[in-house]
């Protein structure tokens, strides 16, 4: 064949993501992509969806991901439209979620000369990628998208960039399929070790206080990992708790799950963390949201810890059993070396341990009064309650996405997640402006589902342009805005640790919501009493489009438990009640974030 | 309620005694990509570790793999935490600390310049005899020696040469292999 009969580089780029599955594509053109943006033209396979701004893009197709367990897809332009990629990149970085970022690049002649929408995208994303390529050279391209895709859903998930500089985009191409040989240097180990499975067995065998620690690698580790959990959890009878990025993994109703554990988790898991004399830490990765003091953290346990990344392992926490594999695989072989081996397990200790836990439990960390009389202002707490029951009382297949602050925070308490894939949230990075690009993503992902992003009404304005792309598409996304009339998070931090100076916290000049969304082509609805609440999240569940329900909520409520910086899991505070505990405080805590 | 002493010197998290650092030598056998060398030397900045020396240069015939020497310092816990780093980077074939895996050859090569007369200029040439370092450029006023070895064995050659004229002093940093038949196999791990 010729060079002049194959087809352009930007035909090869799209037959790669083809032959990879991909499906759609969220982006937004610009002069570099342009040769791209003509590709997709032309065919129908590849659905583009059209954001309004570059870092909705990757957070829409981290929503994507995260919702159907495969690789999310983002086509952006070079120069700004890279730089504007960049937070979602970490976000996705941070979360472990797979990404294939395709970002245009001036011409190679011109890279270096500062030309026009000129950035050095792949130096200003090298930290912010799990890998990223510059295609210098037209062969290359398309073994770098299968590479691409293999590394982003590979081992520990990721996002990788590749930089495609305009003039690889229009010059003739060879097309390679994806080569089945192994990566030459990439080979992450999934299959656990038995010998540690062994020991961890063992090991858990002969505990007295038990506990079963999850995280976001039993999600990414796709259904047979939630699977294997939940069987040997039921098989075990231990406790089991999760991490924001793990909810879902374990049904949440279930009597064995404690509830989340951490820095806004419930009092019996963390006091079973505390407490325990066995940990098994499945795909997460004491974090500092997790662990509190670090050293007080879980002081008299053995800890078992399996990750699919070796580097997670005695990072924060030096670990007894130290286990890399695939969380799917761990689950399946400890299920098996379980019944394999021949111990008893002392089941009187666990009973004891589960009285105990049955206590912590009965101090219902949970808990607020909602004020049912007509008119009452809503508690945030009551309005996530309601909306978690109704859509339950629907029986619709419900995904649930979120911005970052107090509101995600009560979302992750009091909605309740029976199956994994359900929960899209910005955990590691704390991206303001993720939920509802987010929920844009899963809604394409799943077009009959219902999609709620559970917002805060200063997170949604970090992203609210995207309102235009959810009409454009006629995708039915319900914002539910926790209305408090100030950044929360930051609010309750001020009152807790800086003596009540709310410096820069409030939300003043808000957008009227209803109106908003109605300018958005959608319906806007608001709730300022109790008694408004469920007619509100009825209609707002029943509209087969758009919606923000602006829900205005006491201004003044904080979330509880909570761990105050640089305390221990058993220093928890529980309410309005304890919050004087945060005066003592030590500048050590204060340093913390 | 105001506090008008000054923040106490000791470092904030100062309840537990500081363990123990060393030193680690570490070899990583990468695929010599764009790109892939700024990788390395942004996981140590962005994380905080420290780099002591760093060498890299090709080491295959087609020169599609590089090896990047490293000499860093830490805890036993920092350290594991740069090895697993090291290690999942994708284009890292091979990574190996060869302080710890067994005995090993570590060399670096100094070029340094010595400006001076007199005695001065003959003890220059004395302890370079001592220390069999060779003399590749002489002027009336100066020496350029040449010295191959251990880190501490240059160290103590430039010290010895500060009072007597040393006026330059280039580095290689550290090239490190594994005695006997060990090698930092090009096989995948």
């Amino acid at each position: 064949m010729t060079a002049m009969q194959q087809p352009s580089g930007a035909e090869i780029l799209l037959r790669a993501l083809r032959d990879q599955g991909v499906e759609v594509i969220f982006g937004y053109p610009g002069g570099a992509v342009l040769p791209i943006y003509d590709a997709i033209f032309q065919q129908n396979s590849i659905r583009h969806i059209l954001v309004r701004h570059e870092q909705a893009a990757v957070h829409a197709a981290e929503g994507y991901a995260r919702s159907t367990g495969k690789v999310g897809v983002v086509l952006v332009t070079s120069g700004p439209g890279a730089t504007n990629a960049v937070t979602g990149l970490v976000d996705a970085l941070m979360d472990s979620i797979p990404v294939v970022c395709l970002t245009g690049q001036v011409p190679t002649h011109l890279i270096g000369n500062d030309a026009f929408q000129e950035a050095d995208t792949t130096g200003i994303t090298r930290a912010a990628t799990k890998q990223n390529y510059l295609v210098r050279r037209s062969e290359d391209l398309a073994r770098t998208v299968h590479e691409a895709f293999y590394i982003a859903r590979s081992g520990r998930p990721g996002p990788v960039l590749i930089d495609l500089p305009k003039d690889i985009l229009i010059a003739p191409a060879p097309y390679q399929p994806a080569s089945a040989e192994p990566h030459r240097s990439y080979r992450p180990a999934t299959e656990p070790d038995p010998a540690r499975i062994k020991e961890a067995v063992r090991l858990l065998k002969g505990a007295k206080r038990p506990v079963i620690y999850t995280g976001g690698g039993v999600i990414n580790a796709g259904d047979a990992a939630s699977a294997a959990l939940g069987e040997f959890v039921r098989t075990t009878g231990m406790p089991c708790t999760s991490t924001l990025m793990g909810l879902g993994a374990y049904p949440s109703e279930d009597p064995q799950f404690l509830g989340m554990l951490g820095m806004h988790g419930t009092f019996e898991a963390n006091n079973t963390m505390h407490g325990c004399d066995v940990m098994l830490n499945i795909g997460a990765r004491f974090d500092d949201r997790v662990t509190g003091r670090i050293n007080a953290f879980s002081p008299g346990s053995l800890k078992i810890h399996a990750d699919i990344d070796p580097s997670s392992i005695n990072k924060n926490v030096p670990v007894d059993v130290p286990i890399v594999g695939d969380a799917a695989r761990v689950m399946e072989a400890l299920l098996a070396a379980w019944h394999a081996d021949g111990t008893r397990q002392d089941r009187d200790a666990l009973a004891a341990w589960w009285r105990q836990i049955d206590a912590w439990r009965a101090v219902d960390s949970l808990r607020f009064t909602q004020d049912p009389s007509p008119g009452a202002i809503i508690k945030p707490q009551h309005a996530i309650r309601r909306l978690y029951e109704i859509t339950r009382e629907t029986g619709r297949e419900t995904f649930i996405t979120t911005e970052v602050g107090q509101h995600q925070m009560w979302a992750a308490q009091h909605f309740g997640f029976d199956k994994p894939n359900r929960w899209m949230t910005s955990g590691g990075l704390g991206t303001m402006g993720y939920g509802l690009p987010a929920a844009m993503g899963v809604q394409i992902a799943h077009p009959d589902a219902l999609v709620i992003d559970i917002s805060g009404e200063a997170s949604v304005q970090m992203n609210i342009q995207e309102m235009a792309t959810l009409a454009q598409y006629r995708l039915p996304v319900k914002v539910f805005i926790l209305n408090n009339q100030y950044m929360g998070m930051v609010r309750q931090w001020q009152e807790l640790l800086h003596g009540g100076r709310y410096s820069e916290s409030y939300s003043e000049s808000l957008p009227d919501f209803v109106k908003l969304a109605e300018a958005f082509h959608g319906v806007g609805m608001r709730a300022t009493g109790v008694d408004d609440l469920d007619r509100v999240i009825r209609e707002m569940i029943a509209i087969d489009r758009p919606v923000i329900a602006d829900i205005c909520v006491d201004q003044k409520e904080n979330c509880f438990p909570m761990i105050p910086s640089g305390a221990a899991h058993n220093e928890m505070i529980l309410g309005p009640e304890h919050q004087d505990r945060t005066a003592s405080i030590t500048d050590e805590g204060l340093m913390l974030v | 309620m105001p506090d008008d002493t000054p923040p106490a010197a000791a470092p904030p998290f100062s309840g537990r005694p500081a363990p123990p650092h060393r030193s680690a030598t570490i070899s990583v056998l990468v695929d010599n990509e764009s790109g892939v060398l700024a990788r390395v030397i942004g996981l140590f900045a962005g994380r905080g570790y420290n780099i002591d020396s760093l060498t890299v240069a090709s080491v295959d015939a087609g020169g599609s793999r590089s090896r990047i020497n490293i000499v860093t310092s830490g805890t036993d816990m920092v350290i594991e935490q740069i090895k697993a780093q090291l290690d999942r980077l994708v284009p890292v074939y091979r990574m190996a600390e060869l302080s710890q895996e067994g005995p090993h050859l570590a060399r670096e090569l100094a070029m340094v310049k010595v400006i001076s007369d007199g005695a001065n200029r003959a003890e220059a040439l004395r302890l370079a005899e001592a220390f069999r370092a060779r003399v590749i450029d002489a002027t009336v006023e100066s020496f350029v020696f040449e010295l191959t070895g251990g880190t501490q064995k240059l160290d103590s050659f430039i010290e010895l040469l500060r009072p007597i004229g040393l006026a330059e002093v280039s580095r290689t940093g550290v090239a490190a292999i594994a005695r006997g038949t060990r090698t930092l196999s090009a096989a995948p791990h």
